[in-house]
């Protein structure tokens, strides 16, 4: 496959995935801010902004932080690169580039997903209704994975769009759980303590996952332990190198040995990892770690397949 | 009786005769067509416009902001013409491409058409088409247009004419293949009675006609785009599937130890056929315009030595330029020892002063065009400008003779579309699709452009043309 068509299924995977994980955030921290904590509604509301780094842009335009400021900003803010229009568009101008090596069912999809976020754009955040706005994100996401699944070959195509994925995903997960667990504070109260651990478990759909696993009450050793060892949790940090590992050596052809080599590490670590080893060594550091890990494998993949020269 | 409005007078149309009847080869259309309400067709014209934008069948317009993509205009009442009529039709366009081809490569091997006074040698040599490098290379099956598109209208009459030859990437076949399966998706109880000739194995056609322009045994064919925002990129896009090859960017391939190569996931693969869509002037910044981002450094040099093919081939510019194109009948003549099928529009070539005086007299009955032009940009048609364009236009002809040609107006045949009251005339024209490998092989009919406008007689898209499928009727229908 050329390198230029596995970056773009690439880019194309990470920016929609980015775009579904930015709805779960927001959807989430729009929830909350409804709840009448004062603590917890400013928290939630700068929570994504830290979550995704932006911050500081978003502090220029707006100065304050105001609910529908930072709704506008991560939906349909077309200044904002990491609001949620921005990432459609690239996904599908992605898409579009590499429409010959995808099913038309997979380019319809994308394709009618940016007609109608126009239409939506133009109309406005409030009159579709904000939480049926992040829904629609979920579920085209869900749409065009659905596609894919049933319909793409097996081949590069389908698993560089699968590597995309993945990569973005562990990502998300790493920061999300990251800055949630720095806003753990021994003074919060116990209502306050389960609405910040629910907010983290649905901002990744893992909330149902925690009831069925964990009987007992939330407490974070378990979410961290759920978030980042479960095999069965599908948007853990485990099963998002997991996938990562099984695909690469499945690329045909003989290059990549450094991202498959950092993977099976990486992989390792995980497979044989343990929650009390991590809580000793503090959650906060080995994040960082994961993090630093898992981008340096985004670049080895990045020289070794997406851009060879 | 559907809601119709006649024909113009004097005018040739497709369907309808001057006294309302229509013609035989459309009786079973007709027929058809006066069972369904008005509101069905409006409700399929609808129903097309969201499948092509959901299909993203769209191409970008230049001058706007980047990335603009925008419909063409279908239409869903097909252009029909009888098989007979084709048949004749058939033999004199492969009559032209074959005469076009022998003279590409004679004017870069021998020049026998210019040594024996044909063609003046300026006509040749001054062109800005005219590429020096290709002289005595020799090319598989001496073919230096793989791809050939021949436009042509009808005059007042129903005579067919050639209006020009298209030799460089002629594009719009893609509208072609997708307008059939649109109107097969659409009206599937037409095709049951009706015997349309199939066009959907154009691609398989296209990618053998690529293969054979190899010198290699099973060659590795790509088809080369300026990218994504290029105005033609959905056909690129849906050629490269159908044929299941490769579609590259300039900055994909690269030269080295004499070949070319593609960049891979798996490393580089070497490349041996390019079915380019884009101009000479970009293809190697070594050799052309040194600012291209488009092409390959070094490419030129790996064609020369044969070590790869390139479709169309370098320099078939030359060809089909409106300065060239008058001495066309000239070329079959010369070339097959044969009288042309096809007649060309009249032709005032304004370098030669007594042409230009009579252009300049009667500018106002006129269509002056660039000979370099196309995409009906910097043309001037008479009958439908104001005495001021006219004026302006006389200014640059007269500074620049020698960059324009001029045709008498003809009113071009027109076709009934669907408006919102009914069908109503408008004025066409039919490109055929012409692969030349080993033997010259076409698909039925080809793509009918429509001038969307009443009255208008720009069928290009870039200026707001649409489409109709074509029909090549196996038999009378009754």
């Amino acid at each position: 496959m050329l390198s230029r068509t596995a970056a773009e299924l690439y880019w194309l995977s990470r920016y929609l995935e980015r775009a579904e994980n930015t709805a779960r955030m927001l959807d989430v921290a729009w929830n909350l801010s409804l709840i009448p904590f004062s603590v917890t509604a400013r928290d939630e509301l700068s929570a994504p902004l830290i979550i995704s780094g932006s911050m500081e842009r978003y502090l220029e335009t707006h100065g304050t932080l105001q609910v529908h400021n930072v709704l506008h900003f991560f939906t349909f803010d077309q200044d904002n690169p990491g609001s949620i229009y921005n990432s459609l568009r690239i996904a599908r101008e992605n898409a579009h580039a590499v429409r010959g090596k995808i099913t038309s069912e997979m380019w319809e999809g994308i394709n009618t997903t940016w007609i109608e976020l126009q239409e939506m754009s133009s109309a406005g955040l409030l009159s579709i209704g904000v939480s049926s706005f992040f829904d629609w994100v979920k579920q085209r996401s869900h749409l065009f994975r659905g596609a894919a699944y049933g319909t793409i070959m097996r081949n590069d195509a389908f698993r560089f769009l699968r590597i995309g994925t993945f990569i973005e995903r562990a990502d998300n997960t790493a920061r999300i759980l990251g800055v949630r667990q720095q806003a753990d504070t021994a003074s919060d109260s116990s209502a306050v303590q389960f609405y910040r651990w629910n907010a983290l478990l649905r901002s990744v759909g893992a909330f149902e996952a925690y009831r069925e696993i964990y009987s007992d009450s939330i407490s974070f050793d378990n979410i961290a332990e759920l978030l980042i060892l479960r095999a069965e949790m599908p948007r853990s940090l485990r099963s998002c190198v997991e996938m990562l590992c099984e695909l690469l050596p499945t690329i045909e052809g003989n290059a990549g040995i450094n991202a498959k080599r950092q993977a099976a590490v990486l992989f390792a670590r995980m497979r044989y990892g343990d929650i009390d080893h991590i809580m000793n060594v503090g959650v906060q550091e080995y994040l960082e770690d994961f993090l630093r890990r898992i981008n340096e494998l985004a670049d080895t993949l990045r020289q070794d397949y997406l851009e060879v020269l | 009786m559907f809601p119709c409005t006649p024909p113009g007078t004097g005018i040739y149309d497709e369907m309808l005769l001057q006294d309302g009847s229509v013609r035989e080869h459309y009786a079973a259309y007709w027929k058809w067509l006066n069972q369904r309400p008005l509101e069905e067709m409006e409700r399929k014209r609808r129903e097309a416009e969201l499948l092509f934008h959901r299909v993203g069948i769209t191409f970008a317009v230049y001058g706007e902001s980047r990335g603009t993509e925008r419909l063409i205009p279908f239409d869903s009442l097909p252009r029909i013409i009888p098989a007979q009529e084709w048949s004749a039709l058939e033999e004199g366009i492969r009559q032209r491409v074959l005469a076009l081809n022998m003279f590409l490569h004679d004017i870069y091997h021998d020049q026998r058409i210019i040594r024996e006074g044909r063609l003046p040698a300026e006509q040749v040599f001054g062109n800005a088409h005219y590429q020096p490098c290709m002289q005595d290379v020799n090319l598989p099956n001496d073919i230096y247009a793989q791809i050939s598109g021949v436009d042509l209208i009808r005059d007042d009459s129903g005579n067919w004419f050639v209006l020009e030859d298209n030799l460089r990437t002629p594009s719009g076949v893609s509208y072609m293949i997708e307008n059939r399966r649109m109107m097969m998706r659409l009206f599937p109880e037409l095709f049951s009675t009706n015997p349309v000739a199939p066009v959907d194995h154009y691609p398989s056609l296209l990618l053998e006609t690529l293969q054979q322009g190899s010198f290699v045994s099973h060659p590795n064919v790509v088809l080369l785009t300026p990218g994504r925002y290029n105005s033609a990129y959905f056909e690129h896009a849906f050629l490269a599937q159908q044929m299941g090859i490769e579609l590259v960017e300039g900055a994909d391939l690269f030269v080295k130890d004499g070949h070319v190569f593609m960049r891979t996931t798996a490393g580089p693969q070497r490349v041996d056929v390019i079915y380019r869509r884009i101009d000479d002037d970009y293809l190697d910044p070594l050799a052309f315009r040194q600012d291209s981002a488009l092409g390959v450094p070094g490419l030129l040099s790996v064609y020369r030595e044969g070590n790869v093919a390139i479709a169309n081939a370098v320099g078939t510019g030359v060809a089909d330029d409106k300065s060239i194109y008058p001495y066309v009948p000239d070329m079959i003549r010369f070339y097959l020892d044969e009288e042309p099928i096809l007649h060309n529009v009249p032709t005032w070539q304004c370098r030669n002063p007594k042409e230009l005086d009579h252009v300049l007299h009667h500018l106002p009955d006129l269509v002056v065009k660039e000979v370099h032009g196309a995409g009906g940009y910097g043309m001037l048609v008479g009958p439908a400008s104001t005495a001021e364009q006219i004026a302006q236009f006389r200014e640059r002809l007269k500074a620049r003779p020698d960059n324009y040609i001029a045709q008498p107006t003809l009113s071009l045949s027109t076709c009934p579309i669907f408006t919102a009251a009914g069908i109503a005339p408008r004025h066409i024209d039919l490109r055929p699709f012409v692969l030349s490998g080993r033997d010259i092989r076409m698909v039925p009919g080809g793509l009918t452009r429509v001038a969307m406008q009443q009255g208008s007689l720009v069928v290009n898209s870039s200026q707001g043309g649409g489409t109709k499928d074509t029909w090549v009727l196996e038999e009378p229908s009754c």
